[in-house]
């Protein structure tokens, strides 16, 4: 019954991180009576509990989780949406336009291949494929802006204690920015300039995503390409 | 070949003790638009891997239902090789990529992604023996990278035997002219072997020592395997707080 590592310590997969009963969180298995760790990141002992916040990880879909896809194909009744999960998305009609599907709806004049929507995962089926909704304020076709995708593990630091750090770069810069949980980030600004700086904030902050005083250190860069731009 | 005089050699003819790894670099990250990735440079092996997702399966009749697929591609560059190669797959080529898949696929969860596909492609270019082994490295580094869920790294190399010595981690020439070897891809920290194969002839006592000796290369590469990953986020000597 022992911790073999530090609290915050990097951990690789493998790694045996406790002896012992214990119960274990995220990106952790028990085997031969040891609890390891399955992904690279940072190991946390927390009340009875090992976990592992992972440095790097794909996105795991939960209901709930605010999206922003391409929709890729159109079947009778749905669309097909690349969320950047292991599993395309469906997005049924009823999702979309509210009223139920009818033969005479011509679906791509609604949504067309190739087209960006900021979604919500409403539920997963029972082949735990993501279902969508677009109904609802601010969700929809996007329009303008453009898409950068890091990796999802990041997002969590990228919103910052109840949005502190995304709140933060909007009012530096003045972009309208969407997070996405799945890691792409639709970004809207006045001009090239303010929507470069939004970028490289969020490179480095995607960069030292794991090292402390991540706030203070943003703080200053914003100022310093704001500078630059003057 | 004399075995009475080549007993005496203690050293290889690359200077090499009979022990001793070639110079191994190992970098992860460096292919932007990979889900995850690896560079390694094993001797004069220099081998870049590409790892992509786990996402959706194409055609959709070869995805199994209960698990992701691991597609591996093992290709060598026409310029890897003197004289060059056709860039086609060979039936080499075809066995590489299996047994690349076969010695990987123990570490990872596939079960965590059932009907996706995890591609692993691993490009060679240039190659001076065990490129196998080396991609196998990669590889295992460039899966950590992408964030996809796996039991232990998986370190490889080859044991074999030369002038009736044995030895570790054989280059071209000495793939060539030895007696056999012996490629193994192991599992460090929960000690299992995914990898074992045997090209040549080797009493029982020496395939024995040569799987000894690859144990503990393997165990070698493992901890240059650690370090390019935390490498990566610039904790190889700090603490992350």
């Amino acid at each position: 019954m022992s911790a073999k590592f530090e609290n915050r310590d990097l951990v690789v997969p493998g790694d045996v991180l406790f002896e012992g009963r214990i119960r274990t969180g995220d990106n952790t298995f028990r085997s031969n009576g040891h609890v390891s760790a399955s992904r690279i990141g940072l190991v946390n002992y927390n009340q009875g509990m090992v976990s592992v916040i992972s440095l790097e990880a794909g996105f795991n879909p939960l209901s709930g989780d605010l999206v922003i896809g391409e929709v890729i194909d159109i079947d009778l009744g749905r669309w097909i949406v690349d969320i950047g999960s292991s599993e395309n998305a469906f997005l049924n009609v009823q999702d979309a336009i509210d009223a139920p599907f009818r033969s005479d709806i011509v679906m791509p004049e609604i949504l067309d291949v190739g087209e960006t929507i900021i979604a919500k995962i409403v539920d997963l089926d029972r082949r735990r494929t993501p279902i969508l909704s677009i109904l609802g304020p601010s969700l929809g076709k996007v329009k303008e802006g453009f898409i950068f995708r890091i990796t999802p593990s990041k997002i969590p630091r990228l919103i910052g204690k109840k949005g502190s750090m995304v709140n933060m770069i909007l009012k530096a810069t003045g972009c309208n920015v969407v997070i996405g949980q799945n890691g792409w980030i639709l970004i809207q600004g006045r001009n090239r300039e303010n929507e470069m700086i939004v970028v490289k904030v969020i490179e480095k902050i995607e960069r030292e995503a794991h090292i402390s005083g991540l706030t203070t250190r943003v703080q200053e860069y914003l100022k310093e390409l704001k500078e630059e731009i003057k | 070949m004399s075995k009475k005089k080549s007993k005496k050699t203690t050293k290889r003819f690359d200077g090499r003790k009979p022990d001793e790894l070639r110079p191994l670099k190992i970098e992860s990250g460096v292919l932007p638009h990979a889900d995850g990735s690896a560079y390694i440079e094993m001797g004069r092996n220099k081998i870049l891997v590409g790892v992509f997702g786990p996402r959706e399966m194409h055609p959709k009749r070869f995805s199994k239902p209960n698990m992701a697929t691991l597609r591996c591609r093992y290709h060598m560059a026409p310029f890897s090789v003197d004289p060059r190669r056709s860039p086609a797959p060979s039936r080499r080529d075809n066995e590489i990529s299996m047994v690349m898949r076969y010695a990987l696929e123990p570490a990872v969860f596939l079960e965590r992604y059932p009907r996706s596909v995890i591609d692993v492609y691993a490009e060679i270019l240039e190659a001076d023996g065990g490129t196998r082994t080396a991609c196998i490295n990669a590889a295992s580094v460039a899966l950590v990278d992408a964030g996809i869920p796996v039991r232990d790294l998986v370190a490889s190399c080859a044991a074999g035997k030369i002038d009736g010595q044995l030895v570790l981690d054989l280059g071209d020439y000495e793939d060539k002219e030895g007696d056999a070897d012996v490629p193994l891809a192991y599992m460090p920290k929960t000690e299992h072997v995914t990898l074992l194969q045997m090209d040549g002839i080797l009493s029982q006592d020496d395939f024995n020592g040569c799987i000894d000796m690859a144990i503990e290369g393997c165990k070698q590469i493992y901890e240059v395997q650690r370090e390019a990953l935390k490498k990566k986020y610039g904790l190889d000597e700090g603490e992350a707080n």
